[in-house]
C-alpha cells in the first residue's frame, strides 16, 4: 500500500507535464478528459487507500533510503487516514473543477489543464510530505501553481492585479515558514518531522523553538487565510475564475489548517507550553469567524461574499484545530471537508451567474435569475449548508466542534460558531433571493456542483464516515504512533470515538443557526439600514481593498504579534 | 564570538530589509527585488549554518574522506530554494507586465484606482 504513495504526487505531475509540452498538438477535448481522467484517477487511488489507513499508518521512503543509526538524509512520505482524506478532496475538487472549465473555460489552452495538476500534485505531495524542507517545497509549489491560475486571464486587470497581491503576500509567508524549518534544522541536524519531533523532545523548549513554530504558523496560517494575514484572499477570490477559486477555498485553506494541525502534533506537542498556543490559535480562530462573517453580511459582489465566507469558515476549523486535542482536529479536518463540498458549488454557481450575465453583482443581477432553477438550488442549499443545516456538509463538522467546545467548557465560543454559519449562510440566501426571486440550462457546468453538494451530504450523514474520521483524528493526533510508523518499531492502535451529531443540543443549535440565517437574509433584502453598521461594514470593506504593500505590513504585524506571545 | 553570530545576525536585516522595501514600495519591479531580498536571508541562513570552522567543500572527488567538510545537506537545501526564488521572481515579472499593459502604472497605491469597479 505504501508504494502508493509516490504516485499520488508523480503521476499528476507527470501527467501536468505532458499536457504542457504536447498540449498545444492536442484537440483541446483530450486534454480535458486526461486531465479530469487523472484527477478522477488520483480520487479512486487516495480513496483506496483512505480505507486502508483507518487506523493505521503507511509510510514510504522515497528510493529506500531510510534513516540508519537514527540519521536520515531521505525523503519519507507518511499517510494517515486524515492526510489521505485530504488528497482525496484535493482530487475531487480538481476533478469538479475540471468538468466544469471544459464549457466555462473553452478559451484556454491545456496550459490550464498542467497547472491545475501541479496544484493537485503538489498539495498531495505537501499533505503526505514527512519532511519538512519538502513540505516546504510543496506549499511553494502549490502556492506558483495557484497564482498562475489566479492571474490566468491576462486580458483582465484586477485578475492580474489580484494574482500579483496573492504572490507577493504568499510568498513572503512561505518564506517565514523557510526560515522557521531552517532554525529546527540548526537545533536539530533533522528535516524528517518525525526526528525533528523526537530530538525536540529531548530538550526544553527555549526561545529559538518557540521562534521557529511561530514562523511556521505564519507560513501555514496565510494559506489558511487568518486575520491578520488573510488580505490576499478577497481581492483574489473576487477576481480569479470560478473553479480557480473552488481550488483556493476548498484545498489550498485547508492545507494550511492541516500544516498546523501536522506540525503541532508531530513536533511541539509537549515541547511548547499548550497554555500559550491554545488561546493564540483559538483566539485568532475566532476572531477570523467573526471578521469574516460580519464582511459576508451587506457585500454585494457575490464571489467577493463567498471569498469572506471562506473566511471565516477556515477560521471556525483553526478554532477546532486550536483546542489541541484528538476531538477538536477530528472536528475541525470534517469541517473542512465539508466546506469544500459547500463552497466549491456555491462557487461554480457563481461562475454560472458570470458565464450568463457578464456580472456576479447581485444588485445588477436582481431577479435576473429566475430562468436557472437548477443554479438557484445550488445557491439555497450552499447557504444553508453554510449555516449548517442538519445532513448538508458542514453539519458533521460544526456539530463535533460544538460538542467539543461544551466538553472542554469552552461553550460560550459555540457561540462564534453559530453566528459564523448564520451570518455567512444568511448572506449566500439573501444574495440568492435577490438574483433568483427579486422583483420579478446550464447541465455539464452544473453537474460538479450538485455532485459535490450530494457528496457533502453523505459524508455528513453516513455514520462510517463519522466513524472513520474519529479514528483517523485518533491516529492523526498520535505522535508516537507516527514516529513508530516512519522510523520503525510497534505502535499501540488507537481508536476514536465519535459522538454522533444527531443529539438534541447538536439539532437546536443547527436549527437556530439556520433560523438566524433566514432571519439576516430577511434583514438584509429588506430590514431598516442601521447607518452606524453601515459605516463599519464600508470601513472594514476598505481596509480589505488595501494595496499589496498594506497587506504586507499587516501580514509581518501578525506575524510579530505570533511570535512575540509564544516567546513570552 | 562574534563571527559566530554574524550570519543569524546578517540574514535577519537582509530579511528585515526586504521586509522594509515591501512595506513603502512605490513600484512592482522594486516590490518584486525586495521580495528576493527577504529571500535571500534564507540562503545566508542556510549556509550560516551549515558552515563548519576548518571545512571545506563537501565534494569527496578530490579530498580525503577524513577531510573536515561543511553540511552538504545546506546547499542542496539553498539550491532549492534559489529554484523556487526563480519560479517565483519569473512569474511576479510576468504578471507587471500584463499589469503594466492593462493599467498605464505598476505603483501599487494607484493600481486600484485605475481599475474599472
Amino acid at each position: 500500500m505504501s508504494q502508493l504513495l509516490p504516485l499520488l504526487v508523480v503521476v499528476p505531475l507527470a501527467v501536468a507535464a505532458l499536457l504542457a509540452g504536447l498540449g498545444h498538438l492536442l484537440p483541446r477535448p483530450v486534454a480535458d478528459a486526461g486531465a479530469i481522467a487523472t484527477a478522477a484517477g488520483c480520487a479512486v487511488a487516495s480513496g483506496w487507500l483512505a480505507v486502508g489507513t483507518r487506523d493505521q499508518r503507511a509510510a514510504a521512503w522515497i528510493g529506500d533510503w531510510r534513516p540508519r543509526h537514527g540519521e536520515s538524509v531521505g525523503i519519507a512520505l507518511v499517510a494517515d487516514g486524515w492526510s489521505v482524506a485530504l488528497v482525496l478532496l484535493t482530487a475531487v475538487v480538481v476533478a469538479a473543477g475540471l468538468v466544469f472549465s471544459w464549457r466555462y473555460l473553452e478559451e484556454t489552452s491545456a496550459t490550464y489543464h498542467a497547472l491545475t495538476l501541479v496544484f493537485l500534485g503538489s498539495v498531495s505531495g505537501f499533505l503526505l510530505a514527512g519532511d519538512l524542507f519538502d513540505a516546504f517545497v510543496w506549499l511553494e509549489l502549490s502556492g506558483v501553481a495557484a497564482y498562475a491560475l489566479a492571474g490566468m486571464r491576462v486580458e483582465e486587470a484586477e485578475s492580474v492585479h489580484a494574482a500579483l497581491e496573492f504572490a507577493v503576500v504568499n510568498t513572503l509567508g512561505g518564506s517565514c515558514a523557510l526560515v522557521g524549518v531552517t532554525l529546527l534544522y540548526a537545533r536539530t541536524g533533522e528535516l524528517n518531522l518525525a526526528l525533528v519531533g523526537q530530538r525536540l523532545h529531548a530538550h526544553p523548549a527555549d526561545p529559538l523553538v518557540a521562534l521557529a513554530f511561530a514562523l511556521l504558523l505564519v507560513g501555514a496560517l496565510v494559506k489558511a487565510a487568518v486575520v491578520p494575514l488573510h488580505f490576499w484572499t478577497a481581492d483574489t477570490e473576487a477576481a480569479a475564475p470560478s473553479p480557480v477559486c473552488g481550488l483556493l477555498s476548498g484545498a489550498m485553506v485547508a492545507m494550511g489548517g492541516y500544516a498546523v494541525a501536522r506540525w503541532w502534533w508531530v513536533g511541539f506537542d509537549g515541547v511548547l507550553s499548550r497554555h500559550l498556543v491554545e488561546p493564540l490559535l483559538v483566539g485568532l480562530g475566532a476572531l477570523t469567524a467573526l471578521l469574516g462573517a460580519v464582511l459576508c453580511v451587506q457585500q454585494r459582489h457575490i464571489k467577493r461574499l463567498l471569498a469572506y465566507s471562506t473566511i471565516s469558515h477556515s477560521g471556525v476549523a483553526l478554532l477546532g484545530v486550536g483546542l489541541l486535542d484528538e476531538h477538536g482536529f477530528g472536528a475541525a479536518a470534517a469541517y473542512l471537508v465539508g466546506h469544500a463540498c459547500v463552497k466549491v458549488p456555491l462557487f461554480l454557481a457563481s461562475g454560472v451567474l458570470l458565464n450568463r450575465f457578464g456580472s456576479v453583482d447581485a444588485h445588477d443581477l436582481a431577479g435576473r435569475g429566475r430562468g436557472l432553477p437548477a443554479t438557484a438550488a445550488v445557491f439555497a442549499f450552499g447557504g444553508l449548508g453554510l449555516a449548517g443545516i442538519p445532513a448538508l456538509g458542514l453539519w458533521w463538522g460544526k456539530a463535533a466542534l460544538e460538542h467539543t467546545l461544551g466538553v472542554d467548557h469552552l461553550s460560550w465560543l459555540v457561540a462564534v460558531v453559530v453566528a459564523a454559519g448564520a451570518l455567512t449562510g444568511g448572506a449566500v440566501l439573501a444574495a440568492a433571493a435577490r438574483v433568483f426571486l427579486g422583483r420579478t440550462a446550464a447541465g455539464l457546468m452544473l453537474a460538479p456542483a450538485v455532485v459535490l453538494l450530494a457528496l457533502g451530504t453523505a459524508v455528513a450523514v453516513v455514520p462510517w464516515v463519522g466513524g472513520y474520521g474519529a479514528d483517523a483524528a485518533a491516529v492523526f493526533t498520535d505522535r508516537r504512533g507516527y514516529v513508530a510508523a516512519v522510523l520503525g518499531g510497534a505502535a499501540a492502535p488507537v481508536r476514536g470515538y465519535e459522538p454522533s451529531p444527531w443529539t438534541v443540543s447538536g439539532l437546536l443549535l443547527a436549527a437556530l443557526a439556520v433560523a438566524l440565517a433566514v432571519l439576516v437574509a430577511a434583514w438584509s433584502l429588506w430590514g431598516p439600514r442601521i447607518r452606524a453598521l453601515v459605516t463599519v461594514g464600508h470601513g472594514l470593506h476598505r481596509i480589505h481593498r488595501a494595496p499589496m504593500p498594506e497587506q504586507v505590513g499587516w501580514l509581518l504585524a501578525g506575524a510579530g504579534v505570533i511570535a512575540v506571545w509564544l516567546a513570552r | 564570538m562574534i563571527m559566530h553570530w554574524l550570519p543569524y545576525v546578517a540574514a535577519a536585516w537582509i530579511f528585515l530589509m526586504g521586509c522594509y522595501g515591501l512595506v513603502t514600495t512605490r513600484n512592482l519591479i522594486h516590490a518584486i527585488v525586495c521580495l528576493g531580498v527577504a529571500q535571500s536571508s534564507t540562503y545566508v541562513l542556510l549556509l550560516g549554518i551549515g558552515w563548519t570552522r576548518g571545512g571545506t567543500a563537501p565534494v569527496y572527488s578530490d579530498i580525503g574522506p577524513h577531510r573536515r567538510v561543511a553540511d552538504p545537506v545546506v546547499q542542496a537545501l539553498t539550491l532549492t530554494d534559489v529554484v523556487v526564488g526563480a519560479a517565483v521572481t519569473a512569474l511576479l515579472l510576468a504578471l507587471t507586465v500584463q499589469i503594466a499593459t492593462r493599467l498605464g502604472t505598476i505603483d501599487p497605491g494607484r493600481l486600484r484606482s485605475e481599475e474599472p469597479e
